[in-house]
């Protein structure tokens, strides 16, 4: 029995204004989401050539709901974004030179060569390093809720995990510490339908993720996923409600995987009927139309828009390929900190 | 300086602690009302309030994971495993998360976890382990055994102000047996430094935490029985030990054994003895002896338990025969 609550569609200029978006909000987050799709397009481009090692991962069709969520949070916030969310890196202001760099394993690369691809995050814009087992960063953002509780600050915290996480006791025991203390969390699944080739059906026997919500305490909304205004005005009033005191919200965001779980997987257990309708529902393409339809995006301002993403992701590329690889020497730097470290606003 | 019990000394270091540093924090479960398992907590929340006496529901992962979490923010986490047997539901945040950070993305995780270990009470298979072999294996992390009550206090001072996550064995039959001078005040121990527990000529026993006491019973009984001096050598910490300590302490005796109350194979005292093997061949008169507990999970039933964990004639046994190689 669904017990979540479904979020209806934002579809009018007033339930734009009621989610708190003006018309440059608006095109920041259409940017955004190109910013993403691009970086991620570039970088499937630089793997084939050999510039990326390992492997290589990508969000496609998951840029509204990472770009919805991360526009949603307040510069105080903090979040532990996985593997489809490159639009909250891209949000919250991490450069793109330096994503690019991340994947190749330069020294410019949010982890400097020492973790690869999405395994990445700038402290310094709130955003804590995701590690390969997921759902493990939900806890760690339940910490740092708690670390907002006890010093009375109004920031909150946004976990995210996947579909295939969610069946994981991390999940189980981050959510349950997060509803017994009422702590100002946000709890994001990215349901993209497919645990790497693992679908729904597999993972849970419940009708929607966010029905676990309840057993927390807690509510739980199903959202469109591709839809990144619902998604927004769904994250807004998730994190102002726990930043008033009000404790944890679920949000499952539901999209399709549009690609592998990595780029050697070419998903060939994922039906192509289910694809062909997902793409109809392409989040960049929707949110352009949207625009359109609204008069906040013109022709001519559309095409300033990509030709200045564009310009931007390629002297990025650019810029990251004259960053060096790694010395050697570096290999056993960092495994302990110093205390000096500790002398940082971050840690004061 | 005043004579403490090893229990009462981590009470007044995280006390202290928590009155000096406002960002120190404490969370596990039944610290706060109760005062914790074996009281190490008892009068906490009263003093310092819920906020920072954290009753958690029953979730390692959940307490280790909030506690990096808010290390990341700032804080001085202190959690405690109610028994160090049930860290194994916390290994994926230890050994996956907080252990690695630093490496890979340079944020520092400042978190201690307490740990009450060790056997000798029928605690059986869950109630009784020395865990910390696992966890020395583990790049990132840092490990203190104390062994006196001037160690226990001193080495959580020190623990919650390193910037890396630590984990603070503290053995359980030590508790309220081991009573010691603990001097007042500020008296953090630098980790990394051995303690020579006793001087001796003869032989070495190289050994942490409540493994001191018995390596002490057998060298009495040596010194009364022959006239063997054995020197002892408390490590206080595992990550990182103290291998010119230990090495010098060879040089010295040219005889060595290994004590641990852990299980033997791939226990902490393989990679002494292996240093030992590598750093100091020359100057050894015998091959290096481990005196481990067996390969086994540790038992219930009292002779089980006794014939498990390392005694003081299992180890003069090994001082004898290493006396007369």
């Amino acid at each position: 029995m669904a017990v979540a609550r479904e979020a209806t569609p934002v579809e009018s200029a007033e339930d734009v204004k009621q989610a708190d978006l003006d018309s440059e909000d608006l095109l920041q987050i259409y940017r955004n989401m190109l910013i993403t799709r691009g970086i991620e397009e570039r970088g499937h481009i630089l793997y084939r050539q050999g510039k990326i090692p390992g492997s290589f991962y990508t969000g496609r069709g998951n840029e509204g709901a990472s770009v919805g969520v991360a526009t949603a949070m307040q510069a105080m916030d903090v979040g532990t974004p996985i593997q489809r969310d490159m639009g909250v890196h891209v949000t919250r202001g991490t450069e793109p030179w330096r994503i690019f760099a991340q994947y190749m394993g330069r020294s410019d690369g949010l982890a400097a060569g020492k973790d690869g691809n999405v395994h990445m995050a700038d402290i310094r814009l709130g955003l804590i390093a995701m590690v390969s087992h997921l759902p493990a960063l939900m806890p760690v953002a339940v910490g740092a809720a708690l670390a907002f509780q006890i010093r009375r600050e109004p920031r909150v915290a946004v976990a995210w995990s996947g579909d295939g996480a969610m069946a994981r006791g991390d999940a189980h025991e981050a959510m349950n510490l997060a509803g017994v203390r009422k702590l100002p969390v946000v709890f994001i699944v990215d349901n993209n339908q497919y645990a790497y080739s693992t679908p729904n059906r597999l993972e849970f026997a419940c009708d929607h993720l966010a029905d676990r919500a309840a057993a927390y305490g807690f509510e739980g909304v199903v959202v469109d996923g591709c839809d990144v205004l619902t998604v927004y005005r769904e994250a807004h009033a998730a994190i102002e409600k726990a930043r008033a005191g009000g404790g944890p919200t679920l949000l499952e965001l539901v999209t399709l995987r549009m690609e592998g779980h990595a780029v050697h997987d070419d998903a060939f257990y994922v039906p192509r009927e289910m694809l062909e309708h997902w793409k109809e529902k392409d989040p960049i393409e929707r949110h352009r139309r949207w625009l359109k339809e609204s008069g906040v995006l013109g022709e001519a301002v559309d095409d300033e828009i990509t030709v200045e993403v564009k310009k931007l992701l390629n002297e990025a590329m650019k810029r990251a390929e004259e960053s060096p690889l790694p010395d050697a020497a570096d290999l056993d730097t960092g495994v302990y900190a110093d205390p000096e470290e500790l002398d940082t606003p971050h840690h004061r | 300086m005043a004579i403490k019990t090893y229990l009462q000394a981590i009470s007044d270091g995280l006390r202290e602690e928590m009155r000096r540093d406002q960002r120190v924090f404490l969370i596990g479960e039944d610290i706060g009302v109760y005062g914790g398992a074996f009281k190490v907590t008892q009068g906490f929340q009263q003093e310092f309030g819920e906020d920072r006496v954290i009753d958690s529901p029953l979730s390692e992962t959940a307490i280790t994971g909030a506690c990096t979490g808010a290390a990341l923010m700032g804080m001085r986490p202190v959690c405690e495993m109610q028994f160090s047997d049930f860290v194994s539901c916390a290994f994926d945040q230890l050994v996956t998360v907080a252990a690695k950070q630093h490496y890979r993305v340079g944020t520092p995780v400042p978190i201690v976890v307490r740990l009450p270990s060790g056997g000798g009470f029928s605690g059986g298979p869950f109630h009784s382990q020395n865990p910390e072999g696992f966890f020395a294996h583990c790049p990132g992390l840092k490990i203190a055994c104390p062994a006196t009550p001037a160690d226990a206090k001193g080495l959580i001072l020190s623990a919650i102000r390193d910037p890396n996550p630590v984990l603070y064995f503290e053995h359980k039959h030590l508790y309220r047996r081991i009573k010691g001078e603990v001097p007042d005040g500020d008296t953090a121990v630098e980790f990394g430094k051995a303690r020579v527990h006793q001087e001796g000529s003869d032989l070495s026993i190289i050994t942490y935490g409540a493994m001191v006491y018995t390596a002490e019973e057998a060298a009495k009984a040596a010194a009364e029985q022959d006239g063997t001096s054995v020197e002892i050598i408390d490590l206080r910490t595992i990550t990182p030990w103290d291998r010119e300590a230990v090495l010098a302490s060879v040089a010295k005796t040219s005889k060595v054994i290994v004590l641990h109350e852990d299980t033997h194979t791939s226990g902490f005292g393989a990679e002494i003895a292996a240093t030992i093997a590598e750093e100091a061949f020359e100057t050894l008169d015998a091959p290096v002896m481990r005196i481990t507990a067996p390969d086994t999970p540790v038992p219930f039933s009292p002779p089980l338990e006794k014939a498990y964990l390392p005694q003081p004639g299992d180890v003069l046994a090994g001082i004898e025969r290493l006396a007369a190689y």
